[in-house]
C-alpha cells in the first residue's frame, strides 16, 4: 500500500450526532490506522508513567502511546524527557527493560549512544577504522537526535504529545477535571504494585467501559448481592467540554431505597447474602468529603480511581484492532502507615483482573468485540441520558460515553459532532 | 525431614488442587486456618518488594467471600483449571510452620474447550500441622508473568 494513513477516509457515521455508535468502528484497520495518526499522534496528552517511578536523575521507564514505544527519562539537570524509543540509525529499539537507571542510552545493534535528552552523542567507528569506512563528512550528529514529544508533569503524573499544537496540559484537562485529579493525588505517592490485564477487545470498548456509568450496578453484582451500595446512591458525572474526560463520582447514601432495583427484577437484586469478613469494607473518609467512588479519565486511555481506599492509575493502550492491554498500577500515599497501607491492599480486592467490583469488564469487551463480528455494518445505540455530552448530578446515563466520541469524531474528522 | 511431614504436605496440596480443578470451590477455604493469608502477586512485584496481590486476604472469611461472590455475583464465561505442580521442596521448618515451594503450570479450558496456559509460577507456603490435618497458613502464589488474560476468577 503506498497510501498514507491520513490518507485514508475516516468511516462514515449514520448521523452526525454521537447516538449511534457504527461497530466498524471497534474492527476497521484503516480506521485503526487512522486513530494511530490524529488521535495517538494528534492534538491528545497521552499518559506514561508517574513521576515516583523516575525520582532519580538518569531514571527511565518504558511506556507506550499507541503501540509506540516511548522512554521516558530524568536526566542530570532533573529535567523529564520523553522520546521514541528507536534508534535513529535503523530503526532497532533502544531500552529494552521496562525500567532502569542509565548515564546514557546505548543501542545495542551498532553501539549508537544517546544522552538522556535524546541527542546523539556517539557513533561507533564514525571516523573509520585504520582510517577506512566511517561517516562521511555530510553526517552531522545534531541532525539524527532521538525523536522527542513535548513532556507535561500535572499532580505527579507524566504526560507526552507529539503534537505542538495539543493545548497546555491544564486546558486540556478542563478546570473540573484537573481539580478532581489533585483530590486524590493530593501528595507524594508511591507504588504498591502493578500487572496488565490482556483484553481480547478494541481500546475504545474499554475506554467506553469506563466511561460507562449505566452498566456499573447492573454488571457488577458484588454490592447489589452484599447489599452494600446502589446506583440511586447521591453522585453525579462531569464532562468537560470537549467531551473527552470525565468523572464520576458518588457517595454512600445509606437512606436510598431499593425499590427501584426490585421494581425491575434485576438480576442484581438478590438477598440475604453477608460477607463473612467485613474487613474488606473497612474504609475510611481520607479525602474527608464523603465521596467513596471516583472513576475519572483523560483522552484517550488514561483512567484514575478512587474506589473506597484503594487508589490505582489505568494505562488503555491499543495492540491491534481486537486486543488491548490494561496496566494497573496500584498506588498509596508516601506517608501511609502499615496500617493505611493494609487497607489499601484488602480494598484492592475490589478493583483489577480479579477485582470483585470489576472482573467482568475484563470480558465485557471481548463479548462485544465477538458479538458484533461479520455484521459491523450495524450501530450501536448510546441514548440513556439523552444525545448530549453534559455533566449531569446523575448517574443513570451515558453522557460520558457520548462525550467519548464527540472528542473521538472531532479529532478523526477534523470538526465536533453535534453533541 | 520426616516422609509423614512430605506425604501430609503432599496431601493437603491434592486437597487445594482438588477443590479448584474439580470445582468444589467451598472446600478451598478449608485448606487454610482461621487466620491465614493468601496472595496473589508476579514475580516482578515480589522482586521489587511491591506488597500489591491481584487476590490479597488476610483471613479465611475473605476467601470465603470469595468464592461466594464468584457462585453468586461475579459473571464470567465457565471456566476450568487444570493445575499441574513440580515437585515440592520443605525448605525449613521454624516451631511449626513448614516453609514449603513448589512450582505450577495452571492451563484454562473455557467451556468451548479452548485451552490455554493461564499462569505459571511458584507457591510460597507456610503449612502448619493441626490435630487433624496440614492446613495453610499462608500461600503466596508468585505468577511468573505479571500479564492475566482477561480477567483472574478462579483462584489459582
Ligand atoms: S540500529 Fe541503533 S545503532 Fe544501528
Ligand atoms: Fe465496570
Amino acid at each position: 500500500m503506498t497510501e498514507k494513513p491520513n490518507n485514508f477516509l475516516p468511516l462514515e457515521w449514520p448521523t452526525n450526532r454521537v447516538t449511534e455508535i457504527p461497530f466498524r468502528v471497534f474492527t476497521d484497520e484503516e480506521q485503526y490506522a487512522l486513530e494511530n495518526e490524529r488521535i495517538y499522534k494528534g492534538e491528545t496528552w497521552n499518559y506514561l508513567c508517574l513521576e515516583v517511578e523516575v525520582p532519580e536523575p538518569g531514571d527511565y521507564v518504558v511506556s507506550s502511546i499507541g503501540e509506540t514505544s516511548i522512554i521516558v527519562t530524568r536526566d542530570h539537570d532533573g529535567e523529564l524527557h520523553a522520546m521514541v524509543n528507536r534508534c535513529v540509525h535503523r530503526g532497532a529499539l533502544l531500552c529494552l527493560d521496562r525500567c532502569g537507571n542509565a548515564d546514557q542510552i546505548t543501542c545495542v545493534y551498532h553501539a549508537w549512544s544517546f544522552s538522556l535528552k535524546g541527542e546523539l552523542t556517539g557513533v561507533a567507528f564514525e571516523k573509520g577504522v585504520k582510517r577506512q569506512g566511517g561517516m562521511p563528512p555530510d553526517f552531522k550528529k545534531e541532525n539524527h537526535n532521538l525523536r522527542t514529544l513535548r513532556v507535561a508533569e500535572f499532580a505527579g503524573l507524566i504526560f507526552g504529545s507529539f503534537s505542538d499544537a495539543a493545548p497546555e496540559i491544564e486546558d486540556y484537562l478542563g478546570p473540573e477535571i484537573a481539580s478532581r485529579i489533585k483530590r486524590v493525588l493530593c501528595k507524594p505517592l508511591k507504588v504498591l504494585g502493578r500487572n496488565t490485564q490482556i483484553l481480547h477487545n478494541n481500546w475504545k470498548l474499554y475506554v467506553e467501559n469506563t466511561k460507562d456509568s449505566y452498566h456499573a450496578s447492573l454488571l457488577h453484582l458484588f454490592f447489589t448481592t452484599f447489599e452494600i451500595n446502589r446506583i440511586n446512591q447521591s453522585g453525579g458525572i462531569i464532562v468537560d467540554s470537549s467531551g473527552g474526560n470525565h468523572v464520576s463520582y458518588s457517595k454512600i447514601d445509606e437512606v436510598t431505597t431499593n425499590a427501584d432495583y426490585k421494581s425491575q427484577s434485576l438480576r442484581s437484586s438478590k438477598e440475604n447474602f453477608n460477607l463473612e469478613d467485613p474487613v474488606l469494607l473497612d474504609g475510611v473518609d481520607e479525602i474527608g468529603d464523603g465521596i467513596t467512588l471516583q472513576i475519572l479519565s483523560v483522552f484517550p486511555g488514561f483512567v484514575l480511581q478512587q474506589v473506597r481506599n484503594s487508589l490505582a492509575i489505568r494505562q488503555i493502550l491499543p495492540r491491534g484492532t481486537t486486543k488491548t492491554e490494561l496496566v494497573w498500577t496500584y498506588i498509596g500515599y508516601a506517608d501511609d502507615d502499615p496500617e493505611m497501607t493494609e487497607r489499601r491492599l484488602i480494598q484492592a480486592n475490589l478493583v483489577g483482573p480479579a477485582g470483585f467490583i470489576s472482573m467482568e469488564d475484563g470480558a465485557v469487551g471481548a463479548f462485544v468485540q465477538r458479538g458484533i463480528k461479520g455484521v459491523e455494518e450495524d450501530n450501536g445505540v448510546v441514548m440513556m441520558g439523552g444525545h448530549t455530552a453534559e455533566s449531569v448530578p446523575y448517574r443513570a446515563t451515558e453522557t460520558s460515553v457520548r462525550g467519548f466520541w464527540k472528542k473521538y469524531r472531532t479529532l478523526i474528522e477534523g470538526q465536533a459532532p453535534n453533541a | 525431614m520426616n516422609i509423614e511431614m512430605r506425604l501430609a504436605v503432599e496431601e493437603l496440596f491434592g486437597r487445594y488442587v482438588a477443590s479448584i480443578d474439580d470445582n468444589h470451590l467451598e472446600a478451598w477455604p478449608d485448606c487454610f486456618v482461621e487466620e491465614c493469608r493468601y496472595v496473589i502477586t508476579n514475580r516482578e512485584n515480589h522482586a521489587a518488594g511491591l506488597p500489591h496481590g491481584v487476590i490479597y486476604a488476610t483471613s479465611k472469611g475473605m476467601l470465603k467471600d470469595r468464592i461466594s461472590s464468584l457462585r453468586e455475583a461475579n459473571i464470567y464465561e465457565k471456566h476450568q483449571y487444570r493445575h499441574l505442580g513440580g515437585s515440592v521442596r520443605i525448605v525449613g521448618t521454624d516451631n511449626d510452620l513448614i516453609d514449603v515451594r513448589s512450582s505450577f503450570l495452571i492451563l484454562r479450558i473455557m467451556h468451548d474447550g479452548e485451552t490455554t496456559i493461564f499462569a505459571t509460577g511458584e507457591y510460597l507456603d507456610k503449612v502448619v500441622s493441626t490435630d487433624k490435618q496440614y492446613l495453610f497458613k499462608e500461600r503466596l502464589v508468585v505468577t511468573d508473568s505479571q500479564k492475566y488474560d482477561t480477567l483472574l476468577a478462579l483462584p489459582l
